[in-house]
């Protein structure tokens, strides 16, 4: 059993057909990239996975179950995570407050109206493990809103990962970084995907950071796949060249 | 330090709002406006429960105000005249109103949501004038009037007491605020300050936002209505204007011009806006003139309101 199948899904906004029947296959541990031009329908593909839209057609099963229709929250309660390609935190909350709702979140404990003792010493204990990971023990308590994109980035990956998950979508982890910025996030990401056999789909426009990463590429053009394979597979594929680099190199 | 400051601002409002029936006549007020700056400093931290801390504006939390006063009335004069009953059934038919309404527009955001609390007020504000021969419409629900406190071995007689009902006012207040510091510092508290801060991230984060908007409604609306409760004891009687919009609109103008991002800030707006109103009505009929000028230079100089400056002069 595959840990996401995505099966033939089509997204229409109108006239407009944003994605056009596509699959994808994700196994357990895989670090699979979904590139494509611009307007390709990487996000509206993304969207679907994660449940901001429902398909107009196709089927989406997670965790062998079929997730075509479930709301987003308790798509994450099944164990998948996501960030946004425009940063999505609580900027006005320290960079600890913003981990400790996903963490609590993840514990059972989103409706609890007091904590125990023990639960609260637990969850700070999550909480100050996580910082550590994200590098960002330094600026736990700094508003999260007055970090740099780099850290807000850091912070929002490490809130998904305080759910838990079984799968983390990443929307464009690197987009609007400097090259140090994004060296960074490359490591975190890498990292996370080694120490904790997380598997993880990511959305990607930097090529460099894509081939670096991944073990698998899917690439996306006018919403739908045009070639999957490895990464020296896709480098070497001219469709691609011609699609996503304007022309054959 | 910062903590240490915290405290101590927290001690001295309770010491000022302990004193306040001694010290109000000092100053030129009289027990009753004090006990009438608790009444709207309930509701406004209430209100801003759900407009501070969750990000969710209601223009109609006078309908709350309204049913907790009304039921609060008729249940004296229909059912029993008992004080305690009658806080009892305000704040059930206040929470159980604001359960129906909350379920029916809690996928509406901003200004939609606004104009729907708004109309839901008005509903309750029509059946409250028309339904004369339940609620005494216009004229407002009469022959009735809150009963000495009766705890079997001892009386308090908050009737003819004004500083007994004061301080029983004092000990909603406490509750109320008591249990509301509580809940935003509790992991529920975070959910809705992640709500107000960014809904989708919540969402993608596994919180159902709809739900925990409605609880925060449902808590917001619980404690409206026991300031509903107080509201109609403190002159033995209601009239429709409790569920009037502009009675809801004293609500957001308290909580924004006291600073809706601080705990204490709607109780400094309640302050304000009741002795502004108490003091300058008896000069001049255009009051409200006078209010919404100085709500206007808080918001555009000072838009973390009047206790956003006392902090910045504090740090200073």
């Amino acid at each position: 059993m595959s840990l996401l199948e995505v099966d033939n899904v089509t997204c229409a906004f109108g006239s407009l057909i944003a994605v056009n029947g596509v699959s994808l296959t994700v196994e357990q541990g895989e670090l699979r990239a979904v590139i494509g031009p611009n307007g390709a329908g990487k996000t509206t593909f993304f969207n679907l996975i994660s449940g901001f839209f429902t398909p107009s057609s196709g089927r989406i099963r997670f965790r062998d179950r079929d997730i075509t229709a479930m709301p987003a929250h308790k798509r994450v309660a099944l164990g998948m995570a996501r960030t946004f390609q425009i940063t999505e935190i609580f900027p006005e909350l320290t960079v600890r407050e913003n981990l400790r709702v996903p963490v609590e979140v993840a514990a059972g404990l989103r409706l609890a109206p007091f904590l125990s003792r023990r639960k609260n010493a637990e969850i700070g204990a999550r909480v100050a493990e996580l910082l550590e990971q994200g590098g960002l023990a330094g600026k736990a308590d700094r508003l999260v809103g007055e970090l740099s994109h780099g850290d807000q980035r850091a912070t929002e990956i490490m809130m998904a990962l305080a759910l838990k998950p079984s799968l983390l979508l990443l929307d464009e982890p690197t987009a609007g970084m400097g090259d140090q910025e994004t060296h960074d996030v490359v490591q975190l990401i890498a990292r996370l995907h080694k120490d904790h056999q997380l598997t993880i789909v990511l959305i990607e426009h930097d090529m460099r950071v894509v081939f670096h990463l991944a073990t698998r590429i899917m690439v996306l053009a006018e919403g739908a796949v045009l070639a999957e394979g490895t990464a020296s597979e896709i480098a070497a594929d001219e469709r691609v060249q011609t699609a996503y680099l304007g022309h054959a190199a | 330090m910062k903590v240490l400051d915290r405290r101590a601002a927290t001690l001295l409002i309770w010491v000022v709002l302990a004193a306040m029936p001694y010290w109000m006549p000092l100053v030129g007020g009289y027990t009753a406006l004090g006990t009438r700056v608790l009444v709207m400093a309930i509701a406004a931290m209430a209100l801003n429960f759900l407009l501070g801390f969750t990000g969710v504006l209601s223009f109609g939390h006078a309908a709350y105000l309204g049913l907790g006063a009304y039921g609060a009335g008729m249940a004296i004069k229909y059912i029993a005249p008992s004080t305690s009953l009658g806080i009892l059934v305000g704040v059930l038919v206040g929470t159980l109103g604001a359960m129906i309404i909350g379920a029916m527009i809690v996928r509406l955001r901003g200004v939609y949501f606004a104009m729907v609390t708004i109309a839901f007020g008005q509903v309750f504000y029509f059946i409250a004038f028309r339904w004369a021969s339940l609620t005494g419409g216009d004229d407002g629900l009469t022959g009735w009037h809150r009963m000495p406190l009766d705890f079997g071995f001892t009386q308090i007689d908050i009737m003819n007491d004004d500083k007994a009902f004061y301080y029983l006012v004092l000990v909603c207040l406490a509750v109320s605020a008591g249990l509301m510091a509580l809940l935003l510092r509790s992991p529920f508290g975070r959910t809705l300050l992640a709500i107000r801060e960014n809904e989708r991230r919540a969402r993608f984060l596994g919180i159902p936002v709809e739900q925990h908007i409605w609880l925060s409604f449902v808590i917001s609306a619980a404690f409206t209505s026991l300031a509903g409760t107080a509201y109609a004891y403190l002159d033995n009687f209601v009239d429709p204007r409790a569920f009037h919009w502009q009675q809801s609109g004293d609500f957001v103008i308290m909580a924004v011009l006291g600073g809706m991002r601080s705990f204490w800030g709607p109780l400094i707006g309640a302050a304000i806006f009741v002795v502004l109103q108490d003091k300058v009505s008896s000069l001049t009929d255009n009051w409200m003139s006078v209010i919404g000028l100085f709500f206007v230079l808080v918001v555009v100089f000072f838009p973390s309101g009047v206790l956003g400056i006392l902090r910045r002069k504090a740090a200073a």
